[in-house]
């Protein structure tokens, strides 16, 4: 067994209100392929930025790494090191390829691999030796077997060959450990299966790489190890000769919750709202296809990037589709603006609650009232006192915490500001109502409030769809659940068979069995 | 109310402070001269404001008064056009400006300062090719005594334009702080998206800012054209976007957007105003007259801007 390259020991890490890490344990050996998965907010990203200097670990109060108690230290080849720079991080031989890529797009391929160290001539003018930058870049490249030129701009490039680039870059550092987050996300087939013979071949010139992909096939296919985290903390470790999908998906998810659901009446009309063939910007040749019905609350599951917010979008009329049609109670339906929809009985309540859901430098009042102002004007003049009246009644029947509707809505904690988009939409008869991460940043208090409002308005017969990236959430509001992955729609499942781990299956690319 | 009570005091501290400096500053002739000056300004000051409210602005101001006199001049001498008929064009004309910047701010999406700057340009180039570079006047043309009553005369003591003003601000806050359409507009530029996500059309609403810009700037064009009763195509209208935009800003508008008060516009026109004056009076040489007006400005956005990382704190 060859000694570990990289140990990290009781690695923790606290961000205000939220713990991302909980004493996790890392390691990878040198020459080998460690795959780390996990769930949206298990601590990847978190743990791998700790690694690559980006955050820094927690540590005792004094200061110091307590060895004894083996909390929080980072060691390469045996040794304890302190990271707390990108640059410690690069020094140490660590390199990462972020998700979203760190190339230069107005300069060169060479400029971009050598960026910062130039080698130069030296002497009074110190210039930059173009042509040794140029040979080394070829010679990198041809490691790699891209076929682009040392001198091609790389803003011309597609993402495979940036991404290509980067690991030329991490290479011309003498990298021996690369981290890739999510590197073939952007990717297509055959890219991906490139890139996986890339860094096949890195294992075998004895670089480590640490994979972080949502996408198990990949993992299955190159990985050594598998390391899975899950709410913060270690959830296992599979060897090679362990792994399989349905393993690392039982890894993933592990929670042995009762779910709550309130139990529905049968008034669920079906079919009332059917989307057929929808096409998205950003998935153009994946059409979505699903109903909903009267009084049902659809839950729409998926990793980030499924393409959920994109339906919504296109559904609400922000993003008009490519493609496909959908029809209300019967009616076919044109939209191309958030106004249309609107006016056919949509509301979204975007994801982005600050910057989309409402005017932050505006008071209770006057955001509660945006989407229903001219219900209380008379010859388009603004009648403050029923307008007053309609805040005040609709914060308080929604328990919106606030000194006055006077407040300015900034100061509100997110539960509340969430109540307040939410407001802005109930003084309006709905008919079809999405909701885009509805509780993000929500304290578990707010939160069943939510739960409630949702319940209701689907009690009051409109069809609700909820999209979520927590599994547990979509459990307990949802009558059924849409499972997204990669722009497709790869199951629906009813309420007997939605579970955690077939939500799992679906969000990871299977197709349901 | 603040922010407009505080320049508020500062306009009546500089008339205050100029009275005693300079006691002519209250004859008649000069506050009935200093009021049609604010008139005239104020309008552009109006429009711009619109403008800057929705986080655009308009730099072609100025060489759109000089491409309307043009116009108005030659309406007027060259075709023979009865005067009413000849401002109705150059107001029509006007709102065509005001509904192109708007419509290539908001559908073609290009950067406002972009478009009005090469308005800027291109329309003083139009102004001096159409008029053969000569200036324009309008002689004694009969017919326009009342045209040019507007510009020059005075309704009960107080000078045409400073009532023009004051009607168009009555009807204009009304329209920006109590109407639905004025919330709107405040939301547009505060936050175009989060509007849009609230089914506000916020292309129709950019776009009629620009024409309620463009039909303050017609008027004012008819107004400044009969003020200097001639209009040289190279420099008249010079810079008076500036003047717009300071009395905007000192008024309250923020450039960011979302931001602003009709009040606030007029005394922050008045207070650019009454700094000529002062400047004029005071004997101070004039050719530091926009270097006053800039520190003025300055020195008042600043305050405010301290002001406010005060209560923030």
């Amino acid at each position: 067994m060859t000694s570990p390259l990289l140990e990290m020991k009781g690695i923790s890490k606290r961000f205000p209100g939220v713990v991302a890490l909980n004493n996790v344990s890392f390691d990878a050996r040198p020459g080998e392929i460690v795959a780390l998965v996990g769930e949206n907010g298990a601590g990847k990203s978190t743990l791998m930025k700790i690694l690559g200097g980006v955050y820094q670990l927690d540590r005792q109060p004094d200061g110091q790494p307590d060895g004894q108690s083996g909390a929080g230290e980072i060691r390469i080849n045996g040794e304890p090191v302190v990271i707390q720079s990108v640059n410690d991080s690069m020094r140490l031989g660590i390199g990462f390829i972020h998700q979203e890529l760190n190339v230069l797009p107005n300069l060169d391929v060479a400029a971009n691999v050598f960026l910062g160290r130039e080698p130069r001539f030296g002497g009074f003018l110190n210039l930059i030796d173009r042509r040794k930058i140029e040979a080394e870049t070829e010679k990198l490249l041809k490691r790699l077997g891209v076929d682009v030129s040392p001198r091609a701009q790389v803003g011309d490039l597609s993402i495979a060959h940036r991404q290509m680039i980067e690991i030329a870059k991490a290479l011309s550092l003498d990298t021996r450990l690369l981290i890739m987050d999510e590197p073939t996300s952007s990717l297509t087939l055959a890219e991906t299966n490139r890139l996986l013979e890339v860094v096949k071949d890195l294992r075998a010139h004895g670089v480590s790489v640490i994979y972080i992909s949502h996408r198990l096939g990949e993992v299955t296919e190159i990985a050594d190890r598998v390391v899975v985290l899950r709410d913060g903390a270690n959830a296992g470790t599979l060897e090679r000769d362990e792994m399989n999908h349905d393993r690392i998906v039982q890894l993933m998810v592990g929670r042995d919750l009762r779910h709550v659901h309130t139990p529905k009446t049968d008034s669920i009309k079906p079919d009332y709202f059917i989307v057929e063939n929808l096409r998205t910007r950003r998935y153009p040749n994946k059409p979505v296809s699903f109903t909903v019905g009267r009084g049902e609350v659809l839950g729409v599951a998926g990793l980030v990037g499924a393409g959920r917010s994109e339906v919504a979008q296109a559904l609400f009329g922000v993003e008009p589709a490519l493609g496909g049609r959908t029809m209300l109670d019967g009616e076919e339906l044109k939209i191309s603006s958030p106004r249309e929809a609107i006016s056919k009985g949509f509301c979204l309540i975007p994801e982005d609650r600050r910057n989309l859901g409402l005017i932050t430098d505006w008071t209770v009042r006057e955001n509660v009232t945006l989407a229903t102002l001219t219900s209380y004007a008379r010859a388009g003049l603004v009648d403050f006192a029923a307008e007053n009246r309609a805040a005040a009644e609709m914060s308080s029947k929604l328990r919106v915490k606030t000194p006055s509707v006077e407040a300015p809505v900034s100061q509100l904690s997110g539960g509340n500001q969430q109540k307040v988009v939410l407001a802005k939409w109930l003084l309006r008869k709905l008919k079809v109502i999405i909701f885009d991460e509805p509780t993000r940043g929500i304290d578990i208090g707010a939160k069943s409030e939510i739960y409630e409002l949702v319940n209701g308005l689907a009690a009051d017969g409109a069809a609700v769809i909820v999209i979520s990236s927590d599994l547990e959430e979509i459990l307990r509001i949802s009558d059924r659940v849409a499972v997204m992955h990669e722009g497709n729609l790869t199951g629906i499942l009813n309420r007997a068979e939605a579970s955690e781990e077939a939500i799992m299956r679906l969000a990871v690319g299977h197709s349901k069995s | 109310m603040k922010k407009e009570m505080s320049i508020f005091i500062l306009l009546v501290v500089l008339c205050a402070i100029t009275a005693i400096l300079n006691p002519r500053f209250l004859a008649p002739e000069n506050l009935q001269n200093t009021a049609r000056l604010i008139g005239a300004y104020g309008l552009l000051g109006l429009g711009l404001g619109a403008v800057i409210i929705t986080g655009g602005i308009d730099l072609s101001v100025g060489s759109v008064l000089a491409l309307l006199g043009v116009l108005l001049s030659m309406a007027v001498r060259q075709w023979g056009a009865p005067g009413f008929a000849a401002v109705l064009l150059v107001i029509i004309a006007a709102m065509g400006l005001g509904w192109l910047h708007g419509f290539l701010v908001s559908r073609v999406r290009i950067q406002p300062f972009i478009v009005t700057l090469c308005g800027l340009l291109f329309y003083r180039g139009l102004a001096r090719y159409i008029a053969g570079d000569e200036t324009k006047g309008f002689g004694d043309a009969a017919g326009l005594e009342t045209l040019q009553k507007l510009a020059v005369g005075n309704v009960f003591g107080v000078p045409t334009p400073f009532v023009l003003l004051i009607v168009v601000s009555a009807v204009m806050w009304v329209l920006f702080h109590r109407s639905v359409y004025g919330r709107y507009l405040f939301a547009v530029g505060n936050n175009e998206d989060a509007a849009r996500y609230s089914g506000i059309n916020s292309r129709r609403m950019i776009v009629s800012a620009y024409i309620i810009c463009g039909v303050l700037v017609g008027i004012a064009a008819v107004v400044f054209a009969f003020y200097t009763n001639s209009v040289s195509p190279s420099s008249h209208g010079s810079f008076y976007e500036l003047y717009g935009i300071a009395a905007a800003v000192l008024g309250g508008c923020s450039l960011r957007g979302g931001e602003g008060s009709i009040i606030g516009i007029l005394v922050g026109t008045a207070l650019l105003q009454v700094l000529r004056n002062l400047v004029n009076l005071l004997g101070i040489d004039a050719s530091l007259d926009f270097a006053v007006m800039g520190a003025v400005i300055f020195i008042g956005v600043l305050a405010d801007q301290l002001l406010k990382r005060k209560k923030d704190r």
